[in-house]
């Protein structure tokens, strides 16, 4: 499978969905930017990690999805849930570790979910875990005949855990409608990209799957939404996970106790200069998009949103003690009642219509291609397919055994070199 | 009535499960065609078809994260590890995703891992664990390890019918050796009830699993020496039926865990300090521990032998106690 260049030129954007795109991305960094100065004020009670310079990356990918489409942050996607619909003081809060937060004080960060309304699954920290979790939420989706994409984000680093190549594979081989998102922002914390992985576009890991793989400027917004929207589309008509490489920056430390000052100053003032939303803004001001009175608009829109959000968290209480004990085991229908939502007749899934004759039936035998178009023969014992097929008729010295080959046909041919023309 | 081993009372209870319902799928390696290592799905894949009986790529983590997604939607899945052994490469999917979901984020995880555990067979060091302490120390799973055939039917029913992840433990040395009627109407065992195996009065036999039936042999021939011992049948490690354990002990003063999980650590552990918490003047003797060695389960059948509880080991510990 290629590595797909960014389809930014052939994609349409409105003029909506370019001033939908600038307004995440400068919420996006407005609710850090907030979150900065109460971690200053000591109010964010555990770590606080920027997606400074990331914007384009969680707002352009997450814009792609549709509001029945499910997806599952990292850490730093901040970007990707206010697009989904999450509001700013559940951000605050989850920060804050309040009662009024998501989880209830129970988790901090942008470790929370919601399964019912905004189809949002709750990250953990040990990265790649989210792979399988979001290729089964995509199996379940076309099993109940919905028909959702599943997003999901994985770092430089995350991509060298044992779960991302499982999860990967997995969805690969179901065909499992899943975008996957590679953020590559140089650095897994102080190590980087170039001491994890001796390949230099991790996009090209796609190939091992067998499935699409684009890579995308991450700093580019129109560019990485196009090439998201593209994945999205090809995912929900059942093509299989798409995974896209975004190449950009981590501008801040790890968290904000890391003052990163193991990056080469040359690379930071490099990125510094590509900032997502600086870009974007000439971009929109080229186009006649944006004007400095919009600009204005949308920033005095923000400052309010922002200041009644944080009153909002800053006012809420800490969890009351008795809740640390609450809540290890669901008690049942009294506290999930868990019904799927099913968009197929059911009927469907039961005998008689379900039963079949349990052989596998393996695609491409006999054919001399395999599933991927390229040979196979050797792998399942193929045998010689009829002489329609042109790429493997002349590779065929097989003859019924009452009439043996005869010598000198047998050495014109050469089998190996047809065999590569093999295949659809 | 014909009789129905363990392993077929557990294929039936997956088969009416699927039957009844349409959100529960069985996914897991070799479980389709192959109709499992164990046959134990053998015939599902028939009548349910592809999409309903999955087979994945050697990937326990995998499973357990497609299984958990898959709930996300308000499936039920059940994951077959091929050996519970596995388990151990899904240990990080298991204990921070599945298990955390609820506390965390209000994300119930309704699924079910299963799989066939425990030695006695000769399987080695990699085909014969009994993990369930690993799980039981994290909060958020239930831990059933049923002993016969009808629990194994009810309590896997009532495992795929309940909200929480269940790790669903099938000791393999059970699979063809027992066998008993069942009920040809539904039912189902609860969870996180203990059952008296065999009332008595002088000592009080506690076990799980393949252990059950160790316990039984020994109380029958405690039984010839005049010794009435009672078994208790935990069935479910998590919930654990305390009032079951306390009952029993207060009545009998003495407490003897027999368990094929290695001593340290096991549950017997943890039973000790539920009496010594709960029950400690109604104590007259230790409570004693039979349970597996403190190695890896080896291969040969002279070190395995010498590794596992048997009868005799248990009956030796019985006569012990019962002295005090």
């Amino acid at each position: 499978m290629p590595v797909l260049e960014s389809p930014a030129k052939t994609q349409k954007v409105s003029r909506e969905q370019y001033l939908d795109l600038y307004y995440y991305m400068r919420l996006n960094r407005e609710v850090e930017d907030t979150m900065t100065r109460l971690f200053r004020q000591n109010k964010i009670v555990g770590g606080l990690y920027s997606s400074l310079g990331q914007e384009a990356v969680s707002v352009g990918t997450a814009y792609a999805l549709e509001k029945r489409d499910w997806l599952a942050p990292m850490i730093r996607n901040i970007g990707a849930l206010l697009v989904k619909g999450v509001p700013p003081r559940d951000i605050f809060t989850q920060h804050m570790a309040k009662y009024t937060s998501p989880t209830k004080g129970k988790d901090g960060t942008s470790h929370f979910g919601d399964l019912d309304n905004l189809h949002i699954v709750s990250p953990i920290s040990m990265l790649g875990d989210l792979i399988p979790v979001m290729t089964g939420v995509a199996m379940a989706g076309r099993y109940l005949g919905q028909k959702i994409v599943a997003m999901t984000w994985i770092g430089d680093g995350g991509s060298s855990t044992g779960v991302f190549h499982e999860g990967l594979n997995l969805a690969a081989s179901q065909k499992a409608a899943l975008v996957l998102v590679l953020e590559n922002n140089l650095w897994a914390y102080s190590t980087p990209v170039r001491r994890q992985v001796p390949i230099d576009n991790l996009a090209d890991r796609g190939k091992a799957y067998g499935i699409s793989s684009y890579i995308v400027d991450g700093n580019d917004v129109v560019a990485v939404y196009t090439t998201a929207k593209e994945a999205v589309d090809r995912a929900r008509a059942g093509e299989g996970p798409i995974l896209i490489e975004a190449k950009t920056f981590r501008r801040r430390g790890h968290a904000q106790h890391d003052p990163a000052d193991y990056v080469p100053v040359e690379q930071r003032a490099f990125w510094e200069k590509r900032d997502p939303i600086a870009l974007y803004e000439k971009f929109l001001t080229e186009k006649k998009l944006l004007d400095f009175k919009t600009k204005q608009e949308i920033g005095n829109r923000l400052t309010t949103l922002l200041e009644k959000e944080r009153e909002f968290a800053e006012n809420s209480p800490m969890p009351p003690p008795e809740t640390a004990v609450q809540g290890v085991y669901c008690t049942g229908d009294d506290c999930h009642k868990i019904r799927a939502k099913w968009a197929r007749p059911q009927e469907e899934l039961l005998p008689p219509k379900t039963s079949v004759d349990p052989v596998w039936v393996v695609e491409g035998f006999g054919r001399g291609g395999s599933t991927s178009g390229t040979t196979a023969p050797i792998h399942f014992g193929d045998v010689p397919s009829t002489p329609k097929d042109p790429a493997v008729s002349r590779n065929s010295p097989v003859k019924p055994a009452s009439k043996p080959p005869r010598k000198a046909a047998a050495k014109t041919l050469p089998p190996k070199k047809t065999a590569k023309k093999g295949g659809r | 009535m014909p009789l129905v081993t363990f392993l077929e009372a557990i294929r039936e209870a997956l088969f009416e499960e699927m039957a009844a319902d349409p959100t529960v799928v069985l996914i897991g390696e070799d479980v389709g065609v192959y109709g499992g290592a164990f046959k134990t799905s053998e015939g599902l894949l028939a009548k349910f078809g592809w999409e309903r009986v999955i087979d994945t790529p050697i990937s326990e983590s995998a499973i357990i994260g497609a299984a958990c997604g898959m709930s996300y939607l308000g499936l039920r899945p059940v994951a077959e590890m091929q050996f519970i052994d596995f388990i151990a490469c899904c240990f990080n999917q298991l204990t921070n995703f599945v298990a955390k979901g609820h506390y965390l984020w209000n994300a119930p995880a309704p699924i079910v891992v299963r799989g066939p555990s425990g030695g006695g067979v000769h399987g080695g060091p990699f085909h014969s664990a009994n993990p369930e302490m690993y799980f039981l120390h994290t909060p958020g799973f239930k831990i059933v390890y049923p002993s016969t055939p009808y629990d194994a039917k009810g309590l896997l029913k009532a495992s795929i019918r309940d909200n929480n992840p269940v790790l669903f433990f099938e000791h393999k040395f059970l699979y063809r050796r027992i066998k008993e009627e069942l009920p040809t109407e539904d039912y189902v065992v609860p969870l996180g009830q203990a059952v008296v195996r065999r009332p008595g009065k002088h000592l009080t036999l506690i076990s799980y699993g393949a252990m059950m039936h160790v316990s039984l042999e020994a109380a029958d021939a405690l039984a010839k020496e005049g010794i009435e011992a009672e078994v208790i049948d935990l069935r479910t490690l998590m919930p654990l039926d305390e009032e079951a354990v306390l009952r029993s002990v207060r009545k009998t003063n003495r407490c003897l865990v027999v368990h094929e999980d290695t001593k340290t650590g096991g549950l017997a552990g943890e039973i000790a300090a539920i009496l010594f918490e709960r029950a400690f003047q109604d104590l007259d003797g230790p409570l004693v521990r039979v349970a597996s060695l403190d190695t890896p389960v080896p291969y040969a059948p002279s070190l395995e032998e010498a590794f596992l509880p048997n009868a005799q080991k248990v009956f030796a510990a019985a006569k012990s106690l019962a002295g005090y």
